[in-house]
């Protein structure tokens, strides 16, 4: 009988193109995803060696990182912005890739394209010059995020060197508490393993809690796999996934899909196949979440409070929570749901989604954005916004007072002008609450779509349940 | 790349643990479509404070910089790596490595030497005490070595990235060789895989 494998395992040997003693395997890549911040040098590599795009079928672009989201029809305003993407431009020409274009229908954040073209698909080597290409592991894809050089060797062989990875499974049995997401989820999960737990490893999310979200849900997880420092996350596919992936534009289709989905159904992690290391974790007990801290493993259930550093028993993490709670301006001791926010933003390819949007626009039905405060809506690409525009949600959320914006990274990494200022607070669906991630001296808390829209509702952070029912009044 | 045998010199001591690269080098940076001139992003929010240790006279000229755990975790930027090496460092050391920012550093020839967290703290204090403490890290023996606190700490390094340490290879020249291989494969994936054309 064969080894019993993990469904990471599998993935890995159905892509080796050599293996050999006392070198990396060398996988090949299925899929290359290509954005402005991180291809200028590797293009420029590739040049200066008259070397090609070995598969420029299997490579596609798009604009995101830099992008406005106002006045897209327009050219960017910041000229070393408007460089990066009119280099990201030239290259597509010159190397024949396809390329979506600011303010073009397929273009959006890299992470949201693919599985929504169905350019992802399960069993799949996905690669991108960026950390979070991690989200497409929801669809039993091994992807993973890539340094500049490691995007030139691709694009000039198609194929990547790679030491095999350690496996970690993480399972989240039961059943989630009403009002906990997908996002809670992941935050409870880092709370547990920091941001080095998953250091040297591919996760595989696993039970009944992660097999009950949908895809859209084990999008965000997966997400944030690379916030824990793992090499990538995956979950394996099932009936939701094929659902997903069915009618998508380059999803395969006729005999051809029943061809697919028959090699899909086999992308599972084997009974006897060990991992080598396992985590669990309750999913009756995982609460809405924030983060309190600079990084993504400083999180609290939402009805806690700002933790006390000195109850850290671990010297390096008491010191890492004295220095974040300085960043962030805040006294241990305080309830959280009494923390004042600034500014809320929702978007980025953690949560930036239809279903996001949705779970946004029913919280917004019938109340108002607590006064002076600032709202930043960003669909994470075209698809999803022109999907939310003919849903009503639009409507919705501008009634409320949200601003509703164009798509794009916005302010999850704020190399556009959506920006904290310095001492600024802001709740946010994205992925990172590094100092400065969102402007300089700006202050990140992550938080779910429910939650921030709540939030920008009370002005404080809230959970939809601790909103006053819609229509109440003021 | 240039090859790399051996790194000796001073060290910084920056004594934070989980700095990650949007620390080491702001997204403002990023914006740049060249490989050269990171160097003034390097840890750029945090130098405006005078004192903070990179900006400290008795560090001038290290080579080596030295790490809390979970350096070099987040975003995949390479960035991070040509702005410490363009800075003048060659080596980091830390108990522990965010996977891509390792990978990165390899890929440049900026040595990332893990070595145990009471090893990191030995020399962490001892560097603190003494800024002149020469440390000399040896890719071929994968050893680092201050004679002078009497210190000798062996660390990984895949025999693989080691060769290319040594050699000064390049990557994408040794796959190309390969191109049978890739060939071969190509023939044997599924048609219904998906084209981006
Ligand atoms: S939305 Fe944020 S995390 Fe996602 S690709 Fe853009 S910058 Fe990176």
């Amino acid at each position: 009988m064969a080894q019993p494998r993990t469904l990471s395992e599998k993935v890995w040997d159905s892509h080796l193109v050599a293996q050999s003693e006392g070198e990396p395997d060398l996988l090949y890549v299925d899929l290359h995803l290509v954005h402005e911040v991180t291809s200028p040098q590797a293009f420029d590599g590739l040049r200066l060696s008259g070397r090609t795009v070995r598969r420029p079928d299997l490579t596609v672009a798009t604009e995101d990182h830099n992008v406005p989201t106002t006045d897209t029809h327009l050219q960017i305003a910041d000229p070393v912005s408007r460089t990066q993407v009119e280099t990201l431009r030239a290259n597509c020409t010159e190397f024949g890739v396809t390329l979506h274009q600011m303010n073009t229908p397929g273009q959006g954040i890299v992470h949201i394209i693919g599985p929504e073209q169905g350019l992802t698909l399960p069993g799949m080597t996905i690669v991108c010059g960026d950390s979070h290409t991690s989200t497409h592991g929801a669809f039993g894809s091994l992807a993973f995020g890539i340094g500049t050089s490691e995007v030139e060797h691709v694009l000039a062989t198609q194929t990547l060197p790679q030491q095999p990875t350690k496996t970690l499974a993480i399972t989240v049995d039961g059943e989630l508490p009403a009002g906990s997401t997908a996002k809670d989820v992941i935050l409870a999960i880092l709370g547990r393993i920091g941001t080095g737990g998953g250091i040297g490893h591919i996760a595989e999310y696993r039970g009944s809690a992660i097999r009950s979200l949908s895809m859209e849900g084990r999008m965000t997880v997966c997400n944030m796999s690379i916030e824990a420092g793992a090499k990538a996350g995956m979950i394996a596919p099932d009936q939701i996934t094929f659902d997903y992936l069915r009618g998508r534009s380059h999803a395969p289709t006729g005999a051809a899909w029943d061809d697919a989905v028959a090699q899909w159904e086999s992308l599972v992690t084997d009974p006897d196949a060990s991992f080598d290391r396992e985590v669990r974790l309750d999913g009756a007990e995982i609460f809405p979440h924030v983060s309190w801290g600079t990084n993504p493993g400083q999180v609290s259930p939402i009805t806690a409070s700002v933790p006390d550093p000195s109850a850290f028993a671990d010297p390096v993490e008491r010191n890492a929570a004295e220095r974040a709670l300085e960043y962030m301006g805040l006294a241990a001791g305080t309830p959280l749901t009494e923390v004042a926010v600034d500014t809320v933003f929702i978007g980025s390819c953690t949560n930036g989604r239809i279903e996001d949007l949705r779970a946004v626009a029913a919280v917004a039905e019938g109340r108002r954005v607590s006064s002076g405060l600032r709202t930043l809506v960003v669909p994470g690409s075209w698809k999803v916004k022109e999907q939310a525009e003919a849903e009503g949600i639009d409507a919705v959320l501008r009634a409320a007072g949200f601003d509703w914006r164009d798509p794009g990274c916005s302010m999850c990494l704020a190399m556009n002008p959506d920006k904290l200022v310095a001492g600024e607070r802001c709740a946010s669906t994205s992925n990172r609450n590094f100092e400065g991630r969102q402007g300089r001296g700006g202050r990140t808390h992550l938080v779910s779509p429910a939650v921030a829209a709540a939030t920008a509702i009370a002005g404080h952070f809230a959970t939809p349940a601790d909103l006053a029912p819609a229509g109440a009044g003021a | 790349m240039d090859a790399v045998h051996i790194v000796t010199g001073t060290a910084v001591p920056l004594d934070r643990s989980d700095v990650d690269t949007d620390q080491i080098i702001p997204s403002d940076w990023l914006k740049q479509v060249s490989r050269t001139g990171f160097e003034k992003g390097l840890f750029s929010e945090w130098r405006d404070d005078r004192a903070f240790v990179l900006n400290r006279e008795e560090h001038a000229g290290a080579t080596i910089l030295l790490a809390g755990s979970n350096f070099g975790t987040g975003s995949s930027r390479e960035h991070a790596v040509w702005a410490i090496q363009q800075y003048g460092f060659q080596a980091v050391v830390s108990p522990r490595f965010g996977d891509i920012f390792r990978n990165n550093a390899a890929k440049n020839g900026l040595v990332p030497v893990v070595v145990s967290a009471e090893v990191s703290e030995h020399l962490m204090r001892a560097v603190e005490a003494d800024p002149t403490l020469e440390i000399t890290i040896d890719v071929e023996r994968r050893t680092l070595e201050a004679p002078a606190i009497g210190l000798t700490a062996e660390f990984p390094l895949d025999d693989s990235v080691r060769h290319r340490f040594l050699e000064g290879l390049d990557d994408i020249a040794i796959t190309l060789r390969r191109a049978d291989v890739i060939d071969a494969y190509e023939d044997t994936r599924p048609t219904w895989l998906p084209s981006t054309a």
